[in-house]
């Protein structure tokens, strides 16, 4: 019998000074309609470089809404739209000029159900590899080992590299979907619930690898589970009805505060 | 207890019905199958699929309407397979919430539908009246004309199965749309479309109908596309209405040769489909 330990490094949940924190994404007066239907309310966050921020909140409050205006992938669908700025690295991603496909190159995601695509495991990696960058064979085949070695699926697949990508358990199926965002190099990651489809097992190790992953990704992550937050996150940000009610750092959030429904939330009151 | 007797009983008669519908329904399948092995199974030699087909009184098989119909069957497909595909796949990928799409899936469910012998009439109005003469041409529009809306159809509703998750993860990692639908949804989708086509094979390698306007018939050994062209349907029809014993023979021994063969791409359609849901 495997003991799972929710450890979390000491650093992550240590008070971080203003001045390491410089901001990758910054949310001001965002609005977001589906059809009429007004489901994010004069928003304004940031997400600062090289840490994770969590999203809770209860189910419908809008936290998912606002990681998929990040990446614009609102876009694939009609009636959907989003007013206000959000920028990352000080350039207006809501502008009709952005370009999706560059945009979304630097701000990979990460859903809650696992989505390998229906090709082997090696592909599902190399695919996206290819859309940027021509690699020589033996460089290819360097970047999709350290891929999913920086997922940790690495032992597991290595000599099966060319199964189908569909044939993994849920769990390792998260994390070729984790290697395969990571293998594009972007910038940040946004996480949608990407625990709730999982075994308890299978959560620990990708937030593990969250925990990793911060030395050089930018990390969004939306969970239902107020643990997570607490152990992955460097900050929070609680909405409810589609309004940001307090962001803060998870320490001082999950401890002390200030609003009385994040305080309600948090203990379990409602949600 | 009553109740349940009352229940129970109803649900023996719901299932009696049942069960007699589908024994009256594979009743008459068996018995077609039946008589076409019984009748045709006995002309079935080396002769009918090497030799032409006979005067009456002599000796002959079946290979010009074989080679014709396989034939017709490959250029129709060859036609309206990207058509039928590529329209799919706006329906279904590019065009999913336009008013335009569903004009399109209601004219073909039309065509779906459509009598076939119209659209030999159409195709005999457009391509045969202009020339002047039947061709194998014709006849290959005539079933592409067939071949499209059966291809629309499979392909937007498998196009439809295949997840909007999988859509978000490929855009996710910035991959263009058109690169999304040609590495990520038709590899998804795969045996569904495939058997969409073997279906819409199935479907006009048995019509009569829109060839009897079109390609009409042949003799000889002809596959000048610009001539009429021999097809097994059309000369089952002649045959089979013949006075002649030995034509009438041929005449089931081709039908049973359709009927095996249209048999086997369902099966392999079925295998195809049942292999993807599992």
């Amino acid at each position: 019998m495997t003991t799972v330990e929710f450890t979390t490094p000491a650093a992550y949940n240590a008070p971080l000074t203003a001045a390491d924190l410089s901001e990758k994404i910054t949310v001001r007066g965002l609005d977001f309609y589906y059809g009429d239907n007004r489901a994010l309310k004069n928003v304004n966050i940031s997400l600062y470089k090289s840490c994770v921020t969590a999203f809770i909140g209860p189910s419908g409050c809008g936290k998912s809404t606002l990681l998929r205006v990040l990446n614009r992938m609102y876009d694939l669908y009609p009636n959907q739209r989003a007013t206000g700025h959000v920028t990352l690295d000080g350039e207006d991603i809501l502008l009709p000029s952005q370009d999706l496909n560059l945009l979304r190159s630097k701000v990979g995601m990460v859903f809650q159900k696992p989505t390998p695509f229906p090709m082997t495991i090696y592909e599902n990696i190399a695919f996206g590899i290819r859309l940027y960058e021509k690699l020589p064979k033996s460089e290819l085949d360097d970047r999709v080992k350290s891929a999913l070695e920086r997922s940790a699926l690495w032992n597991e697949v290595k000599d099966k590299l060319n199964a189908n990508g569909l044939s993994l358990s849920g769990g390792q199926q998260q994390r070729l979907c984790i290697a395969r965002t990571v293998a594009v190099r972007p910038e940040v990651i946004l996480f949608d619930e990407p625990c709730s489809a999982l075994d308890p097992i299978s959560t620990a190790k990708i937030e593990e690898l969250i925990s990793e992953l911060t030395d050089d990704y930018t990390i969004g992550i939306v969970t239902h589970n107020m643990q997570q937050a607490a152990r992955v996150s460097d900050f929070t940000a609680f909405m409810y009805l589609g309004e940001l009610i307090e962001f803060g750092e998870t320490s001082r959030m999950f401890t002390n505060p200030n609003d009385r429904r994040t305080q309600d939330y948090i203990t379990g009151r409602f949600g | 207890m009553a109740l349940y007797d009352t229940r129970r009983r109803r649900n023996n008669i719901a299932m009696g019905l049942s069960v007699g519908a589908t024994v009256f329904g594979l009743a008459w399948l068996v018995l077609i199958l039946a008589v076409l092995l019984w009748k045709g199974f006995s002309g079935l030699s080396l002769a009918v699929f090497t030799q032409m087909t006979p005067p009456p009184g002599s000796d002959g098989g079946l290979l010009n309407p074989i080679m014709g119909s396989l034939l017709m069957t490959a250029i129709a497909v060859a036609i309206g397979t990207p058509l039928g595909i590529l329209a799919g796949t706006y329906m279904a990928e590019y065009g999913r919430y336009d008013k335009l799409t569903i004009v399109v899936r209601f004219i073909n469910d039309i065509l779906l539908s459509a009598p076939s012998i119209v659209i030999g009439l159409f195709i005999y109005e457009i391509m045969v009246a202009k020339m002047g003469h039947f061709s194998g041409w014709a006849g290959a529009v005539a079933l592409a004309v067939i071949v499209v809306p059966v291809v629309v159809r499979t392909t937007e509703d498998m196009l439809i199965l295949v997840p909007d998750t999988l859509r978000e993860a490929a855009a996710s990692i910035g991959l263009p749309r058109s690169l999304m639908i040609r590495r990520v949804a038709y590899r998804a989708a795969r045996a569904g479309m495939v058997t969409g086509v073997l279906l819409a094979v199935a479907r006009i390698s048995g019509e009569t109908a829109p060839l009897l306007f079109t390609a009409l018939n042949n003799q000889f050994w002809s596959l000048n596309l610009n001539a009429p062209v021999a097809s097994l349907p059309v000369v089952i029809f002649q045959f089979a209405l013949s006075p002649y014993e030995d034509w009438q023979r041929l005449a089931w021994t081709g039908a049973l040769i359709i009927t095996f063969a249209v048999l086997a791409l369902s099966i392999t359609a079925r295998a195809l489909t049942g292999r993807k849901s599992a």
